[in-house]
C-alpha cells in the first residue's frame, strides 16, 4: 500500500496528465463510435444501395483527389521555393498560405465565387475554354483546393527544410543539373513529408463543407447531402449517410497513414 | 592545374579577399586553417556552389568561373560525408555515372574497380546509415572519385572521424593521391594532418592566404605569427621509425631515439603534446617510458598553467600547472627530466 502511495506520488505529473489527455481522447472518440454502432446495418446497406448516395461519396472522393493533385503541381515547388529561399517579405508570404485555415469556409466560398465566377475576369477566361465553376465540378475542386493546399505546402516545406543542402550541392559536383538534383536527391529524400502532406490535403479536401455550399451546392458532394437530408428529413434520415462517409474517411485515412509509417521506417 | 586569381568571396560577417594559388597537376595542396576561416566557402566557391564576388578559376588552361558546377568535373567531399541517405552505397557511387551516357556494364565495372580501390567492395548493398564514419567517409571518396574528376575537394575529410578511422582514410588518402595522381586540395585546420598529406600548404587566416610553402617552412619558418601558432601548437619532430628488439619500435631524430607505439615504418612525422610531458627533478626510473634530461631554455606563463621549453638540446614544449611549476622550484637554466609514455608519442 505504502510503496504504492509512493509509486503514484513519483508520478503525480504522468497521472494527471494521462487522466487528461483520456478526457479528449474520448471526447473525439465517442460520438464516432456511438454513431457507427447505434446504426442499423441494415439501414447502412439500403443507404449504400441509393445511387445518390453512392455518387456523392465517389464525387467527394475523387474531386478531393483532383484537388490534391493540383496541390501537388502548384504548392510542392512553392514548398520547395519557400524551403530554399531567404527573402523579405518571406514570413508575410507564410502567414499568407495559413490564412485558408483560419477564415470561416463559408467565407472562403464566397470570396471563390467572387474571383470565379462569371464576373470577374478570371471566371470569364476560364469560362471561355469551357470551364464553369459555379454548380459544377471544378468550383468543388477549387473550394477543397482553397481550404486543404495548406496542409500540404506546409508539409512539403517541412520535408524540404529536413533535406541538407550539401547534398544537392554534392550532387551537382556529380554532373545533376539543378533539376536533377531536385528530382533525383531532394525530391525523393522529401517524399515522406510531402505524401503524408498529401494525404492530409485529401482527408481536409473530403470534409470540406461550407466553401463547397457556396460554389457548387450540387452537383452533390457526401457533406453536403448530409446535411440537406438533414435539413429536410431531420436526424434519422441523415445519419446513415454520415456514417458512410466517416466510415469512409476512417478507412482511407488508417490505410494512407499507415502506408506513409511504413515508408518511415523503411 | 587549377589556378585561382585574385578571388574575393563575401561571407556577410567577413570576406575572403584577393586569394591567389597556383596547384600544380597531381599536387597534394592543403589549406590550413582555424575553424570559421572560411575554408569551407572557398572549396564550395573553387567548385561553383557559391557565388564569388569578383576573381577567376582556371582548370587546366580553362576559365570556368561561370562554368555551372555540373560541368566543372570537380570531386567534392564533405566533412560529414553528405551521402545520399536514401541511395545504397552503390546507388550513390552509381550517382554521378548515370549522368554520364554510357552502357551499363560500362558503368558497374567503375562501380567495381572504384570501390575495389576504396577498400568498400562488400559495402556496396549497404545504406549509408548503416556504415561507421570511416567507411562513409571511404564510400564518399569511392562517389567523388567516380567521375575522374580534374581536381578533388576535401572538406576537412578526417575531422569527423575517430583516432583510428582517421589513420585509416588518411592512409587511404595518401594511396589514392599516388596511384590516381589526381589533384587535391584539402583544407583543414589540423596541422599535424596537414604535415602528413601535404606537398605544399597555404595558410588561411582573416580573410588572407598568409603563407605559402611545403610542411617544412611553414614549420620551420612560419612568416607571421598567425602561422607560428598554428605551427607551434605542438612538438611536432621529423623522423624515422624502425624496429627495435621485442616487437617494439623506435622513432630516431638525429642521435636521439624514442619509445614509440606504432605499426608503421619509415620516414615519418612524431607529435607530442605538452600535456603529456611530466618534468621532475630526478630521473623516473620506468621501462615503458622515454626519460630524457634537459634544460628549461623558456617559461610562457599562462596564469593558472605554464609552458615550459626543455631544451635536450632538442626542444620539447611542456605544460605544468602553477602548482607544480612551484612545488618543483623550477626555473630557466635550471637541468630537469622530462618523461613520457611511448604511447603518447604521435606517429604521423
Amino acid at each position: 500500500m505504502r510503496n504504492m502511495l509512493r509509486w503514484v506520488a513519483a508520478r503525480r505529473l504522468t497521472i494527471t496528465f494521462f487522466l487528461l489527455g483520456l478526457v479528449i481522447l474520448l471526447f473525439i472518440f465517442v460520438p464516432l463510435l456511438k454513431m457507427v454502432f447505434s446504426s442499423d446495418p441494415g439501414i447502412l446497406w439500403d443507404t449504400l444501395g441509393e445511387g445518390e448516395v453512392r455518387s456523392a461519396i465517389w464525387l467527394t472522393l475523387y474531386a478531393a483527389l483532383i484537388a490534391t493533385v493540383v496541390g501537388l503541381l502548384l504548392g510542392v515547388p512553392l514548398a520547395y521555393f519557400l524551403a530554399r529561399h531567404r527573402f523579405r517579405g518571406k514570413r508575410f508570404v507564410e502567414t499568407l498560405i495559413d490564412i485558408p485555415i483560419v477564415v470561416p469556409h463559408s467565407a472562403a466560398g464566397i470570396a471563390l465565387l467572387f474571383v470565379f465566377g462569371q464576373n470577374f475576369f478570371v471566371g470569364k477566361a476560364f469560362n471561355s475554354v469551357g470551364i464553369d465553376f459555379v454548380s459544377a465540378v471544378p468550383g468543388i475542386v477549387i473550394a477543397m483546393l482553397f481550404v486543404s493546399v495548406p496542409f500540404l505546402i506546409n508539409s512539403a516545406k517541412n520535408g524540404f527544410e529536413k533535406v541538407d543542402v550539401r547534398l544537392e550541392k554534392v550532387a551537382r559536383t556529380l554532373g545533376a543539373s539543378p533539376w536533377q538534383a531536385f528530382f533525383r536527391v531532394s525530391l525523393p529524400l522529401a517524399w515522406r513529408s510531402i505524401f503524408s502532406g498529401s494525404v492530409m490535403m485529401w482527408a481536409r479536401g473530403i470534409s470540406e463543407f461550407g466553401a463547397v455550399l457556396i460554389l457548387a451546392y450540387h452537383p452533390m458532394v457526401a457533406p453536403v447531402m448530409v446535411y440537406e437530408r438533414f435539413e429536410e428529413y431531420g436526424l434519422d434520415y441523415a445519419r446513415p449517410v454520415a456514417v458512410i462517409l466517416i466510415l469512409v474517411c476512417i478507412v482511407l485515412f488508417i490505410a494512407l497513414r499507415s502506408l506513409a509509417y511504413r515508408g518511415e521506417r523503411a | 592545374m587549377i589556378e585561382i586569381k585574385n578571388l574575393t568571396v563575401d561571407l556577410g560577417t567577413f570576406s575572403l579577399q584577393d586569394i591567389n594559388l597556383k596547384i600544380e597537376p597531381g599536387e597534394y595542396f592543403i589549406v590550413l586553417g582555424p575553424t570559421g576561416s572560411g575554408k569551407t566557402i572557398l572549396l564550395e566557391s573553387i567548385a561553383g556552389l557559391y557565388p564569388i564576388k569578383s576573381g577567376e578559376i582556371w582548370l587546366n588552361g580553362t576559365e570556368v568561373t561561370k562554368v555551372e558546377p555540373e560541368k566543372r568535373g570537380i570531386g567534392f567531399v564533405y566533412q560529414d560525408y553528405a551521402l545520399f541517405p536514401h541511395l545504397s552505397v552503390k546507388g550513390n557511387i552509381l550517382f554521378g555515372l548515370k549522368q554520364m551516357k554510357r552502357p551499363k556494364e560500362e558503368l558497374l565495372s567503375t562501380v567495381d574497380w572504384i570501390a575495389g580501390l576504396l577498400g568498400v567492395s562488400h559495402l556496396l548493398e549497404r545504406k549509408p546509415e548503416t556504415l561507421s564514419g570511416g567507411e562513409r567517409q571511404k564510400v564518399a571518396l569511392a562517389r567523388a572519385l567516380s567521375i575522374s574528376p580534374q581536381v578533388l575537394l576535401l572538406d576537412e575529410p578526417l575531422s569527423a572521424l575517430d583516432p583510428q578511422a582517421r589513420e585509416d582514410v588518411q592512409h587511404e588518402l595518401r594511396q589514392i593521391h599516388r596511384r590516381l595522381e589526381t589533384t587535391i586540395i584539402h583544407v583543414t585546420h589540423d596541422f599535424e594532418e596537414a604535415i602528413a598529406l601535404g606537398d605544399r600548404i597555404a595558410v588561411l587566416g582573416e580573410g588572407h592566404i598568409l603563407q605559402i610553402g611545403t610542411p617544412e617552412q611553414i614549420f620551420r619558418q612560419p612568416s607571421s605569427e598567425f602561422v607560428a601558432r598554428f605551427a607551434m601548437a605542438r612538438n611536432i619532430f621529423s623522423g624515422e621509425v624502425r624496429d627495435a628488439e621485442e616487437g617494439d619500435s623506435i622513432f630516431s631524430i638525429g642521435d636521439l631515439e624514442l619509445a614509440v607505439v606504432t605499426e608503421l615504418r619509415g620516414k615519418l612525422h612524431a607529435s607530442l603534446r605538452p600535456e603529456d610531458i611530466l618534468i621532475s627533478k630526478e630521473a623516473v626510473i620506468s621501462s615503458a617510458r622515454n626519460s630524457l634530461r634537459g634544460t628549461i631554455t623558456r617559461i610562457d606563463n599562462r596564469g593558472s598553467t605554464l609552458y615550459l621549453t626543455v631544451s635536450t638540446p632538442l626542444d620539447f614544449v611542456c605544460l605544468v600547472t602553477r602548482r607544480s611549476f612551484e612545488e618543483l622550484g623550477l626555473k630557466a637554466g635550471e637541468e630537469v627530466y622530462i618523461t613520457f609514455k611511448a604511447s603518447a608519442i604521435h606517429i604521423f
